[in-house]
């Protein structure tokens, strides 16, 4: 998927845009727009009348003509800007849809190791293929055998293979991708027509659009206001039949199409369709158009600390010997440990001691050193050379291994009772240091050699640079964020003070998670998380915006309401955004839409009783040539104004992190103010052009 | 202009303003059920109402039972109505021995008083008993006032409570009105306006001998009682046919000041209630000052046209404003003030002829009611009038801060926007719909006593009136007819429950939504953007719709008479 912005009138998505705009007169497909259809019944209906007239010889045909003719450009505007912006969706499913079709799979026959070769599209949920090196995955699954590397480019653009293995957390493979190395068994999860490709094509064309809750309740007001001015123009003969005289048809047609809200019933279903889009092009993919709205409404950001609040990786910041003890003795037994250590904090840890004390990289082998990985139950790795041993892990761990007592709860004192004075002191010692560095945010890590305590070494989750002035542009959003982490409290704190974040939730479980979602919601909040493992898939499902993960398991893609390509859960914050703006643009040009009226009125109402009362002149405020130069100008600012606005509607309106008081001050200003004046300075414009091209 | 007008302008608004806030707070107590200085007086009476009726005070009501027990009541109110004015001749407190009252005419009272519209398509002294005034018309403007009251309170209720399907008893909401606020201002007010000179009396009428030595047969009656509520209840029917421009009705300047007081101060402490009820004062004030904004303009611009005067006149090289069916105790100012209060609000009550207002002068009062009398309004009609259209402009722009939209914490979704809608819809089928029948049936057209854009002036008004429940009458019209009697019939009860009952459905889908917290993110509504923006929202949805029907009448009638044309009778 191309993640360059294409043009909004390219001629490649314009050209269909336009056949589809006629195709779409279909009244069958109109009625799902109220206003837009009632503008087909009345040119239907003049364009009736004006036939009977071109028979008859009666009327005043090339005005009515005209106004017949703006009448259904009104209608093919109103359809090109929904092709539109189908269209851009249209080019991105081809090439999805390529993929789907041409893949065949190789079934295992029973228990395998036997194979059939199968079309894709054939395969059954349950059913186990084998893919190896240079095979396109045939359809969705999950990894049962084997681990490869995938490149999921078709899915994400994203060229950089990724490993995909079965277990854990990334077992998850999407169909239409391609396996690069190794072989792989894959049991599908997905019927055929219902994937991931599938879904996503669905969704990019917009084919099963359902309209979301704001849609319908914003499709209401537009009905409403649709009757109100039937009523406002059906009595405008009877009251002219009292004033002595009648109005031609084609005349209150006019007045009646420029005043029901066709620019924004035009635009509607365009801008829903673009925010999709908008979404789509950010490499997220939502389910639904309602969860884009939610995004918008998001109270309470639910954020996990590793990976989008800090760089992922903690990093060594300095050693804390014990007294009696140098820095440098400390620094070289921790990067003998640590030279084996292949993990990033060990990494850092290497490096740290060559920046701070020149201690330079050794040769392991050289050293006849042995390397004791870190274990789940011993917490602790480290390295044995020249019969002394070097160990460092977490504090209690070493402790325990020092003193050869099982680790204690809570790191209670009653295990080293039994200890020489000066060791017992070291531990007490090693533990305040610990406790002062977790205070400041640090993750502690004890250092000992030959059952002696060194110190320990500081490492420091790294928040991400801007992380905390993207926090503070939320908070003036009115978003709470709350960071997810797995530390102690202590640690906790410090590193949400240091990033800005409004609260956190330290030593969380999946349950804890999913407890606070309840929590927030019970309060009336819109809760947004992202999470890519099983275990975050009920709390995925709970929150109103669920963000999955790409690389996550089938289970977290099928809890969320969002698929995140590129499985980055900074995004969460974007987002938002994306959903704010839809909301937006669509309140922007509902509230043109309708002030534009004020300046339809002025233009038409004159025009329009002139011949009864000729004082009414004084209302033509725009001094406008003549009334049917008013009335057929008016008509095409009404049809012209749709296709101005089509690329706002496409792009959607800017929207910008500040506070809700300003934002509508400033919306205001621009579309509710700027709505009012606009038109009629452009029918003002469009009235001198008619005039000089003597259309009227 | 005067600065002596201005200055009575500016101490009205005053005098309101001051009222708001203690007013506010023991409407407040009053419905949220706490005690007031009154309860050791009146808790025993509302207790033995309950015992008598059978109705216990402490069972609330769902939506559609609160709009069930409004209807009922209303309906036994309009039978009771009706038979009372079709029997009068054989009941008694009949001195005047007036006859029974026709059909179509008993339709359209009972159904302009159970309606808190008051249009009256009769002469009160000419045709009613004083079993009816009293009994009858009294009454019901009691009961009409309090039930709109009611219905406000429960809107207030649906905004206030969060996660509830009840919105309050309508039993107890309508007896408290009556029992804690009505009543009691009433009284002190009948009070106030004998000592003013007018009459409360059962006699009938009393002979006179003039200066000429004519003798004049003078009616009179219990004035005093009815003028009280017309005009605290936003009734508006006065006891004689000259309304509150008679002598006995409004007898001096300061009867008038106090009427138009009274007018404005339940429907503005309204406001207040909202705004205690939802826990913050200045969305009231925010929704009073909406209100006010829309009064001044309209003040500003009816004094300007009186007191300009008749551009016809002008033309003629007669200067001075328009005194023309103004009473000279209260000159033009008062008159001006009077007319555009009374539209404002639902009430109705006239002291000046706004047949004879200038053509501008009368645009105003059309245009208020138009607006669905949204400008302080009727008592409790202004209020969920003015909230209606909250839920539109709140649903309209709201999503320009990029949520959905939410007033005081309550999401505005499709039901909402809905119900809001029919609401705002029935005003316009009514007012043009009713007009357009009537500018061409036959029946209709022998109404207006004026031809050109003043007659249809006469019929719009009409109709206007009674489908925003104001009941004023532009006069010129002879509207005493089957075909009038019936039609403003419907539109009254039309623009009263096809209101009212949206409104409650929109209260009960509120109530059972859960409150959201506000942040930083929320629309703020109590500030001058939202003041602007549902000013702007109002005179666009509520005003845009009658610019046709406008243009052909009052604006155009102006534009004619600055150039100096008139249009002949029976043309």
């Amino acid at each position: 998927m191309s993640r360059q912005t294409s043009s909004l009138f390219s001629a490649a998505l314009l050209g269909p845009a336009l056949l589809g705009a006629v195709a779409k007169l279909d009244p069958r497909a109109m009625i799902r727009n109220p206003v837009m259809f009632v503008v087909e019944v009345v040119a239907v209906l003049t364009t009736v009348l004006f036939l009977r007239d071109v028979v008859t010889g009666g009327g005043d045909l090339l005005f009515s003509g005209q106004i017949i003719l703006w009448l259904w450009f009104t209608l093919l505007f109103a359809n090109v800007a929904e092709a539109l912006a189908e269209g851009r969706g249209k080019a991105q499913a081809e090439s999805l849809r390529r993929t789907r079709t041409e893949t065949t799979a190789r079934r295992l026959v029973g228990a395998g190791p036997a194979t059939e070769t199968v079309p894709g599209t054939s395969l059954k949920v349950g059913d186990v293929v084998l893919v190896e090196a240079g095979e396109l995955i045939p359809s969705d699954g999950e990894v049962v055998e084997g681990v490869a590397s995938v490149n999921e480019a078709a899915i994400t653009g994203e060229s950089a293979p990724v490993i995909r293995e079965s277990g854990g957390d990334r077992s998850a493979v999407t169909g239409g991708t391609q396996v690069l190395s190794d072989r792989i068994k894959v049991r599908i999860t997905a019927a055929a027509g219902s994937t991931f490709v599938d879904r996503m094509i669905a969704l990019v064309e917009g084919a099963e659009r359902q309209k979301t809750p704001n849609e319908i309740a914003l499709n209401i007001l537009l009905a409403g206001l649709t009757l109100v001015f039937v009523f406002a123009v059906a009595t405008i003969p009877s009251f002219a039949a009292y004033a002595g005289g009648a109005i031609p048809v084609i005349v209150l047609v006019a007045l009646f199409v420029t005043l029901i809200p066709t620019t924004i019933g035009a635009l509607l279903s365009a801008i829903g369709i673009a925010g999709m889009d908008r979404l789509v092009r950010f490499n997220v993919l939502a389910m639904s158009g309602r969860a884009v709205e939610a995004a918008g409404d998001v109270d309470t950001l639910l954020l996990d600390k590793t990976g989008t609040i800090t760089l992922g990786n903690r990093q060594a910041t300095a050693f804390r010997p014990v007294r009696g003890v140098s820095e440098g003795e400390l620094a070289d037994a921790a990067q003998l440990a640590s030279l084996a250590d292949e993990t990033p904090e060990g990494r850092s840890i290497v490096v740290l001691a060559k920046e701070r004390y020149g201690i330079r990289a050794r040769d392991m082998a050289g050293l006849d050193a042995t390397f004791v990985p870190f274990t789940a139950q011993s917490r602790m790795s480290g390295v044995d050379l020249d019969g002394s041993s070097i160990r460092k892990g977490a504090v209690e761990a070493v402790i325990a291994a020092v003193t050869g007592q099982p680790m204690a709860a809570g790191g209670g004192s009653a295990a080293l009772a039994h200890w020489p004075e000066a060791e017992r002191a070291a531990a007490t010692e090693i533990r305040a240091i610990a406790e002062e560095i977790a205070r400041a945010g640090g993750t502690p890590l004890a250092v000992a050699r030959d059952g002696r305590f060194l110190g320990v070494v500081d490492l420091k989750d790294i928040v991400k640079g801007g992380i905390r002035e993207r926090f503070a542009e939320l908070r003036r959003m009115g978003i709470r964020t709350v960071m997810i982490t797995g530390d102690n409290p202590l640690t906790a704190a410090a590193i949400a003070a240091e990033a800005g974040v409004d609260d956190f939730l330290a030593q969380a479980t999946p349950e804890d998670k999913l407890a606070l979602i309840r929590r927030e919601q019970a309060k009336g909040k819109l809760v947004a998380m992202c999470g890519d493992g099983t275990n975050d898939a009920p709390a995925l499902a709970q929150a109103d915006v669920g963000v999955a993960m790409n690389t996550g398991t089938v289970a977290a893609r099928e809890a969320g309401n969002m698929v995140d390509l590129d499985s980055d859960p900074t995004k969460l914050i974007e987002i938002v955004g994306i959903g704010k703006q839809l909301l937006m643009t669509r309140g922007a040009l509902t509230t043109f839409s309708i002030a534009n009226d004020v300046a339809k009125y002025f233009a038409i109402i004159p025009a329009m009783f002139l011949g009864l009362y000729p004082q009414l002149q004084a209302l033509n405020v725009m001094g406008l040539a003549s009334p049917q130069s008013a009335i057929l100008s008016a008509i095409i600012f009404n049809a012209l104004v749709i296709v101005a606005l089509i690329p706002l509607a496409l792009r959607g309106v800017a929207y910008r992190p500040v506070g809700a008081a300003s934002l509508l001050r400033r919306n205001l200003l621009v579309y509710g103010l700027g709505g009012v004046v606009v038109p009629f300075v452009a029918i003002k414009l469009i009235d001198l052009a008619v005039t000089a091209l003597h259309l009227a | 202009m005067t600065s002596n007008g201005w200055i009575q302008i500016a101490l009205y608004c005053a005098v309101v303003l001051a009222l708001v806030k203690p007013l506010g707070l023991y409407m407040t107590r009053v419905f949220s059920g706490e005690r007031t200085f009154l309860s050791p007086l009146l808790a025993p009476v509302e207790r033995g109402l309950y015992r008598a009726a059978g109705i216990d005070a402490r069972q609330e009501q769902t939506w559609l039972g609160y709009a069930g027990a409004m209807v009922v009541f209303n309906l036994l109110g309009f039978v009771l109505l009706y038979a009372l004015l079709r029997w009068q001749a054989l009941l008694p407190l009949n001195p005047a021995g007036q006859a029974a009252v026709a059909p179509d005419l008993a339709f359209n009272t009972a159904a302009s008083f159970v309606t808190n519209t008051n249009w009256q398509s009769y002469g009160g002294e000419t045709t009613l008993s004083h079993l009816s005034q009293m009994v009858g018309l009294t009454h019901q403007n009691f009961v009409s006032a309090a039930s709109g009251i009611a219905t406000a309170v429960a809107l207030i209720r649906g905004f206030a409570r969060a996660s509830t399907r009840t919105l309050g008893s309508f039993w107890v909401d309508m007896t408290r009105a009556t029992l804690y606020l009505l009543l009691p201002l009433c009284l002190v007010m009948a009070l106030f306006l004998v000592w003013q000179g007018i009459p409360q009396t059962l006699a009938g009428s009393f002979d006179a001998t003039t200066l000429e030595g004519a003798r004049q047969t003078i009616a009179v009656g219990p004035v005093a009682s009815q003028v009280a509520v017309k005009m605290l209840g936003t009734n508006g029917g006065g006891f004689f046919n000259a309304n509150a421009a008679h002598p006995f009705e409004n007898p001096t300047a300061l009867s008038n000041f106090l009427q138009m007081v009274a007018i404005f101060a339940i429907g503005a402490a309204l406001t207040n209630v909202f705004g205690r009820m939802v826990g913050d004062e200045r969305q009231g004030w925010a929704i009073l000052a909406a209100m006010g904004v829309l009064f001044l303009a309209g003040v500003v611009v009816t004094y300007w046209a009186e007191a300009a005067g008749s551009p016809v006149l002008n033309g003629l090289g007669l200067t001075g404003g328009n005194m023309e069916g103004k009473e000279v105790r209260f000159g033009i100012a008062a008159s001006a003030l009077f007319a555009v209060i009374t539209t404002a609000a639902s009430c109705g009550a006239v002291n000046a002829m706004h047949d004879s207002l200038t053509a501008l002068g009368g645009l105003i009062p059309l245009v208020n009611m138009q607006l669905g009398e949204v400008v302080i309004g009727g008592v409790g009609a202004g209020l969920y009038g003015m909230l209606t259209f909250v839920v539109v402009a709140i649903f309209v722009a709201g999503l320009m801060v990029g949520r959905t939209p939410e007033y005081l914490g309550k999401k505005i979704e499709a039901r909402e926007v809905k119900m809001a809608m029919l609401g705002i819809l029935c005003l316009p089928l009514m007012m043009l719909g009713f007009t357009a029948l009537a500018t061409v049936l036959p029946a209709g057209l022998a109404g207006p006593a004026n031809a050109g854009p003043h007659g249809f002036s006469e019929i719009l008004y009409a109709y206007t009136s009674a489908a925003a429940n104001n009941g004023s009458a532009f006069g010129g019209l002879s509207a005493n007819t089957p075909f009038y009697n019936a039609t403003l019939a419907v539109a009254m009860l039309a623009g009263r429950f096809f209101v009212k009952i949206p409104v409650l459905a929109i209260a009960g889908s509120l109530a059972a939504k859960k409150t959201l917290p506000a942040s930083a993110g929320t629309f703020p509504t109590h500030g001058g953007l939202f003041v602007g923006l549902l000013v702007g929202v109002v005179l666009i949805l509520g005003g845009l719709t009658f610019f046709p029907a406008l243009a052909l009448g009052p604006v155009v009638e102006h534009l004619a008479g600055a150039a100096g044309q008139t249009f002949a009778t029976g043309g």
